[in-house]
């Protein structure tokens, strides 16, 4: 059947702006990172019964929906006040690392591999993913593979591959076929070695970036992922970990529906996007980092072997925590790794195929706060809602928000070497929008189909004049 | 006493009809397809959506089929380009006048509305969205009422008061303002006539009306239900 959609949602197109700020001598005081995302929801959604907003804010960003509707999913969860069944829990694990899966590889080979194979400051006009088709037909060869194997995934449980409505309040809408599981495990060597053969030639690529290492962002933050009591890599469940630069963990198992009182937003000037920080450091001494790098650096341990293996490994050659954002390319393919071998584990427990995948239940708490981490990061949501269900309040807190500080922070260290008076000089577009894919940021409306960022910077004098400006074409 | 037969034609073919019969159902009877979208199959029709618009020989008004009534000897044509139009003109008009959100609504790929509309070929509108702010009552234990989906055909209203005899929705207001209402215009959820039935909620041909708990796609009508219990009024012991 063909479908139509009727979206009154519109996109807001664009470039995301970075302003960098000069002060009364000519030095960077500040940069911002402005981006415009999920802008109205709050009201879009007042009203509406909370069982929808799975469905709603999986549509509003469309660049992870699987990631909101688990989040949304479980902050209804918490409404119903049910506990879902068990194999439901399984199964909603099971399509969110093969979305990890997914995403991971289309970031690593789509948006950043062109600029670790072609380096950085090749021509713009081939150092995309076609570009590196053409110079590295068996990488590409690779990323198209490993991507699909999760999209398959996805497509198997969710009957769809964008927008599957197959994660629900109380668990998921259908059980999983004993020939579904059958077929992905019959795929699941050859993306294993598909992930060991990328991660084995990017640590030997790894050397010839040592400048990119030390300068890319490499201002020491902390870092927050979701751990359980054992301190191993949650991607799904689990307590939130605050872990200083020094490597202390500062605050552990941190539940959900407590997130309000460690984490604090800040509304930045100009962004529609609000920079969170961590509240008893204050603003903006909390910045953190989520993601990749921020949940490697914050556990323990991943909790199954290959990947633990690269987890020490990484940990042995670039500290503990690692403070490069470029590492969030390595702490990806670490990332991919577990989540392989996550899906095994998951598969080879015979209750995933258990029929009963559902709870239901009426609106027996007002509040319910759902957390996961998404493929860029720590994503929660939060809703209250009047007796019948109808939401009066919603929050979301974004991966991108929540590295919105970090980010800005990295692009200034990048940006200082850049800056000549009043002048934005050559090389730095490229730089700049290096570190912001680095962190693969959740821009729908900036990010163009062959992987570039659409970024315009512009450089601000003390009084607020607009001095120069660049911007990707 | 026997109904006497009356002879028309439809896009040219000669058919026997009985008298009383609307042009809808004449041609149903014959197998030709005509598309209606407030029409519901045992419930008096009333006209609302103008899908059903037919040209009648002789005259160049546009009728719809499910409210006029054969005349022997008619000739009426169900398509042509001009009935496409305007019956896509109505579509639009529907669409743009409250909020449809396929993509986050509970009857996505069960819509009546939007199947129509898919059926029509129309993926774009060429009028102005009107946007209007409006309620969802949530007030029913085990329904809800989203204001936003609702293309006011009504078969809530005739549902209730036909086939369960408890008359709680109505129509309030005029034109764009039109809204449905139950009982005095009170929550659904307060009430007193309501029997919890269900049967406006399985009639309405959209999300407007929907049980509650449902995630996106997942309301499924089931409105076979309502023509086989007409049906079984119509059995006589
Ligand atoms: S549930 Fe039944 S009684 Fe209540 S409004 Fe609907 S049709 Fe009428
Ligand atoms: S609520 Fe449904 S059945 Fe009632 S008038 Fe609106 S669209 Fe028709
Ligand atoms: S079906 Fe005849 S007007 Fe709606």
């Amino acid at each position: 059947m063909k479908r139509i959609t009727i979206d009154p949602v519109t996109r807001i197109e664009g470039h995301a702006k970075i302003v960098i700020q000069l002060d009364d001598n000519g030095r960077v005081a500040g940069t911002e990172f402005h981006v415009t995302q999920v802008r109205g929801f709050e009201k879009f959604t007042e009203g509406r019964p909370f069982y929808e907003m799975p469905g709603i804010t999986a549509r509003i960003c469309g660049i992870c929906p699987i990631s909101h509707l688990l989040a949304s999913s479980k902050a209804c969860d918490a409404i119903l006040a049910v506990r879902i069944p068990p194999a439901a829990k399984k199964l909603r694990e099971l399509v969110h690392c093969a979305q990890m899966v997914q995403s991971h590889a289309l970031s690593f080979f789509y948006l950043s591999s062109p600029d670790l194979l072609l380096g950085m400051d090749s021509d713009m006009a081939t150092r995309n993913v076609l570009g590196v088709i053409a110079t590295h037909p068996e990488l590409a060869r690779d990323g198209i593979e490993l991507r699909k194997f999760g999209l398959q995934i996805i497509e198997g449980l969710a009957q769809e591959r964008v927008h599957p409505s197959w994660i629900v309040p109380g668990g998921v809408n259908s059980p999983l076929s004993g020939q579904v599981r059958d077929r992905i495990l019959s795929d699941l060597p050859s993306a294993k070695v598909i992930a060991d053969r990328t991660i084995q030639f990017f640590k030997k690529a790894i050397d010839n970036y040592k400048d990119e290492i030390e300068f890319f962002g490499s201002a020491p933050t902390m870092y927050a992922g979701l751990v359980d009591r054992k301190g191993n890599l949650q991607f799904y469940d689990g307590g939130l970990r605050f872990r200083a630069a020094s490597g202390e963990i500062v605050e552990d198992q941190i539940a959900p529906e407590d997130y309000a009182d460690w984490i604090g937003e800040a509304s930045l000037r100009e962004s529609y996007l609000k920079a969170p920080y961590f509240k008893p450091q204050g603003f903006p001494e909390g910045a953190y980092r989520v993601g990749p790098l921020g949940r490697i650096n914050a556990a323990d341990q991943c909790g199954t072997s290959k990947a633990d293996a690269e987890f020490a490994e990484f940990h042995q050659r670039f500290g503990s925590p690692a403070h490069s954002a470029f590492l969030y390319h390595y702490a990806r393919l670490i990332e991919i790794v577990h989540a392989l071998e996550k899906i095994e584990l998951l598969l080879a427990d015979p209750q995933i195929l258990d029929k009963h995948v559902r709870a239901t239940g009426g609106v027996n708490s007002l509040e319910g706060v759902g957390m996961i981490e998404a493929p860029r990061g720590t994503l929660i949501h939060h809703y209250k809602v009047n007796e019948q269900g109808g939401i009066i309040w919603a929050n979301l807190i974004v991966a991108t928000g929540h590295n919105n500080l970090a980010m800005g922070r990295g692009i200034q260290q990048v940006s200082e070497h850049f800056i000549d008076g009043n002048k934005l000089q050559e090389g730095m577009l490229n730089r700049v929008s290096a570190v912001v894919r680095a962190y693969d940021p959740c821009l729908s409306c900036s990010t163009h189909a062959l992987g570039e960022i659409a970024l315009r910077v512009q450089l601000m004098g003390a009084n607020g004049e607009l001095l120069d400006e660049i911007a990707t074409p | 006493m026997p109904q006497k037969k009356l002879s028309i034609r439809i896009d040219g073919e000669l058919i026997s009809a009985v008298e009383g019969q609307t042009i809808l159902q004449a041609a149903k009877a014959n197998g030709k397809y005509i598309p209606t979208l407030c029409d519901l199959e045992g419930l008096t029709p009333v006209g609302a959506c103008r899908l059903c618009i037919v040209e009648v020989s002789g005259t160049d008004r546009l009728f719809p089929a499910c409210t006029t009534p054969i005349q022997d000897g008619m000739s009426v044509t169900t398509t042509s380009k001009r009935l496409t139009q305007d019956r896509r003109i109505s579509l639009e008009l529907l669409l743009v006048e409250r909020n449809h959100v396929c993509a986050v609504c509970v009857s996505n790929g069960h819509c009546e509305l939007q199947s129509m509309a898919s059926a029509m070929g129309i993926s774009t509108v060429r009028f102005v969205y009107n946007y209007p702010k409006l309620g969802v009552d949530l007030s029913h234990p085990r329904f809800v009422l989203d204001h936003n989906r609702c293309i006011l055909c009504t078969r809530c209203v005739r549902v209730c008061a036909e086939l369960e005899g408890a008359h709680v929705w109505e129509v309030t207001s005029r034109g764009i303002h039109s809204r449905i209402v139950s009982d005095l215009n009170q929550k659904w959820g307060e009430s007193r006539g309501c029997t919890s039935c269900g049967k406006c909620v399985q009639a309405c041909p959209t999300g407007a009306l929907a049980e509650k708990g449902w995630a996106v796609e997942e309301m499924v009508k089931k409105n076979d239900k309502i023509s086989a219990l007409v049906h079984r009024r119509e059995v006589q012991v």
